[in-house]
């Protein structure tokens, strides 16, 4: 194994603190002058490329490529992706249409034709984008390659220069470990690590780091949807009961409620 | 390629069958008999899994044929036939192959995707548990189809409710593809007739993919307690407990006093005062229990998302501010040192 070429592709989404609002019309989510990020469990993907880099380990770190579709604010979260250490971008343009962007599985094709192109052999992603919770594009991305993939992982770890890694991984009721070689996707968990800060000399620096415009043409795949929205709707609302004075109001309401 | 375009002729039927049909009426007689659904049921250790059910309970909503679909060690004599007295299966797949076991999606994936073509099913449901959540999408590229993932809901064959942005949003789609692949949120889907069927146990197809991945390992939280996605009273705990000791003294009498599951908020999970597997929300388990009561736990939206839809919510917390309280149907501002163990009395002597 030469040498790790990583991608990280990166979401930009509503800040994770912010309330989504449903528009008047009921087909989305305002976002139009709504804070914006970097999906959280983006950040924690590529923190783990800059770790693999900074940990030394048996296969040293060549190329991490972060790479983002989207808008025109999409460069945003990659200056954010390269201050916090990835060498290069690509910012895959698709116009913006209040629609949640492609759907996973043309994303997973796009990310299936950049890892060709450009020789990749990790890809880290996160687990789900906090917007459209579906959390499917990595394990459809290894589908269409063929690749080993490492669902939730808390734990990444490179073990020799034949490319064995061992992922622990979250399931439910407890973790699980697995062993797998090169090339591979892993998604992340929250629990993997905890994403540093840019500091200012690395923005400044970011800035001058290579971010490449590409369409979805240029890597041969069309944005078509299989599912087609039908409507977007507030959740029944729930209204809080009030407060009892003590644990015995407490008591009595959750009997009169029929919850004991 | 012949499987696709018979769904295509299927769906070509179907819809002259049902031109006016409303998204409302899921499942009449003549669609039902052209629907063809795969439950994909998850085992472990010969035994079916929660998750299994509420796949199963989904494909009964749905109408039309329900197969079950099962693999790994010995399943055939196990978990195969336990699935086929439950009512409604009309069959189950098995394939007893030690190779599928521990369902790794690299060789599990191409086994359902060979098991999906053979049988033409119309739909895919499994549950979304770790299981289903890393196997399906990888099914669903096979067969190049786009997955719905975490389901609350069934409006017709082809349109399905499922919440985003952490429960915020609801958001109601229509798939046009010729395979509907779906993940099932098993709180909104119960209700299984565990007796009473007689399903025929068929062999399934097996293609002998070999696994690119080999397991290791696991380590899972041992406890008597009921399992927390599927107990009927959940007590949670948050940061207000300030550490391992403390949350382990003041809320497993609580759980044990009222027979309850425990769960945790993300920042008592962070601070090392509950393991993973217990965290409530949109990035760990979603609960939906008769009672769900939480002890300082503020309610940021990303706890809410994994359990606004318990009956009812609970809420000890000292600050009459906290977000929780607006949603909760019974709320006790204070200290939860003294409160919560005070409830543990009485409770127990009630």
């Amino acid at each position: 194994m030469s040498g790790l070429r990583i991608l990280v592709p990166v979401k930009r989404v509503i800040d994770y603190a912010i309330k989504p609002r449903i528009n008047k019309a009921q087909t989305g989510v305002e976002t139009a002058g709504v804070k914006h990020s970097l999906n959280p469990f983006d950040e924690l993907s590529i923190e783990e490329a800059v770790r693999l880099r900074e940990r030394k380990g048996p296969i040293k770190v060549e190329d991490i490529l972060a790479l983002s579709a989207g808008g025109p604010k999409c460069p945003d979260v990659l200056r954010t992706a390269m201050a916090m250490g990835a060498d290069r971008a690509f910012h895959i343009d698709v116009p913006e249409k209040g629609d949640g962007g492609p759907e996973p599985l043309t994303i997973a094709k796009m990310l299936q034709a950049v890892v060709k192109e450009q020789n990749v052999n990790l890809v880290l992603l996160g687990k789900q984008a906090i917007d459209g919770d579906q959390g499917q594009t990595g394990q459809m991305l290894a589908g269409l390659l063929g690749w080993p993939q490492a669902t939730q992982a808390s734990k990444v770890d490179i073990k020799d220069e034949a490319g064995t890694v061992e992922i622990t991984h979250e399931v439910d009721g407890g973790v699980e470990t697995l062993r797998a070689k090169l090339p591979i996707v892993i998604t992340t968990d929250l629990r993997l690590n905890e994403p540093r800060y840019a500091s200012l000399p690395n923005i400044m620096k970011a800035k001058k780091k290579p971010l490449e415009k590409k369409t979805l043409a240029d890597l041969g795949v069309e944005d078509t949807r299989r599912l087609k929205t039908l409507k977007v709707t507030e959740p029944a609302p729930r209204k809080g009961g009030g407060k009892v004075e003590d644990v015995d109001g407490l008591v009595s309401k959750l009997k009169e409620l029929g919850a004991l | 390629m012949i499987p696709i375009a018979r769904h295509s002729v299927l769906r070509a039927a179907r819809s002259q069958l049902q031109p006016t049909r409303k998204l409302s009426q899921p499942a009449s007689s003549a669609l039902a008999r052209l629907l063809s659904t795969l439950a994909v049921l998850e085992q472990r250790n010969g035994k079916l899994e929660s998750s299994s059910l509420s796949a199963i309970a989904a494909a009964q909503k749905l109408g039309g044929s329900v197969t079950g679909f099962i693999a790994g060690s010995g399943v055939k004599g196990t978990s195969a036939a336990e699935a086929a007295k439950i009512k409604g299966i009309e069959k189950v797949l098995a394939v007893d192959n030690d190779a599928y076991e521990k369902g790794l999606p690299e060789n599990y994936a191409p086994l359902l995707v060979e098991n999906i073509k053979k049988g033409e099913f119309t739909h895919v449901v499994a549950g979304h548990s770790a299981f289903g959540k890393s196997l399906l999408p990888r099914v669903a590229a096979l067969l190049d189809v786009q997955q719905i993932s975490d389901i609350t809901g069934i409006e017709s064959e082809d349109t399905f409710v499922r919440p985003i942005y952490a429960g915020n949003a609801i958001l109601t789609v229509q798939s046009t593809d010729n395979v509907k692949v779906i993940t099932v949120r098993g709180t909104a889907f119960q209700d299984v007739e565990a007796e009473g069927g007689s399903a025929e146990v068929v062999d399934g197809a097996d293609p002998n993919v070999p696994a690119m991945t080999e397991w290791v390992s696991e380590e899972l939280a041992k406890s008597e307690r009921p399992e927390l996605a599927t107990a009927t009273r959940v007590v949670s705990g948050g940061r207000g407990l300030k550490s391992k000791e403390e949350f382990d003294r003041i809320m497993l009498p609580l759980a044990d006093s009222l027979g309850a599951a425990i769960g945790a908020s993300r920042a008592a999970v962070d601070s090392g005062f509950a393991d993973n597997s217990l965290q409530v929300g949109q990035t760990g388990k979603n609960v939906a229990p008769q009672l769900y009561l939480c002890a300082g736990i503020s309610g940021a939206i990303q706890h809410l998302a994994g359990m606004k839809d318990s009956k009812v919510i609970a809420a000890i917390n000292k600050d009459p501010e906290a977000p929780i309280f607006q949603i909760a149907d019974v709320g006790l501002v204070g200290d939860l040192f003294d409160k919560v163990p005070e409830l543990t009395e009485k409770v127990k002597s009630a």
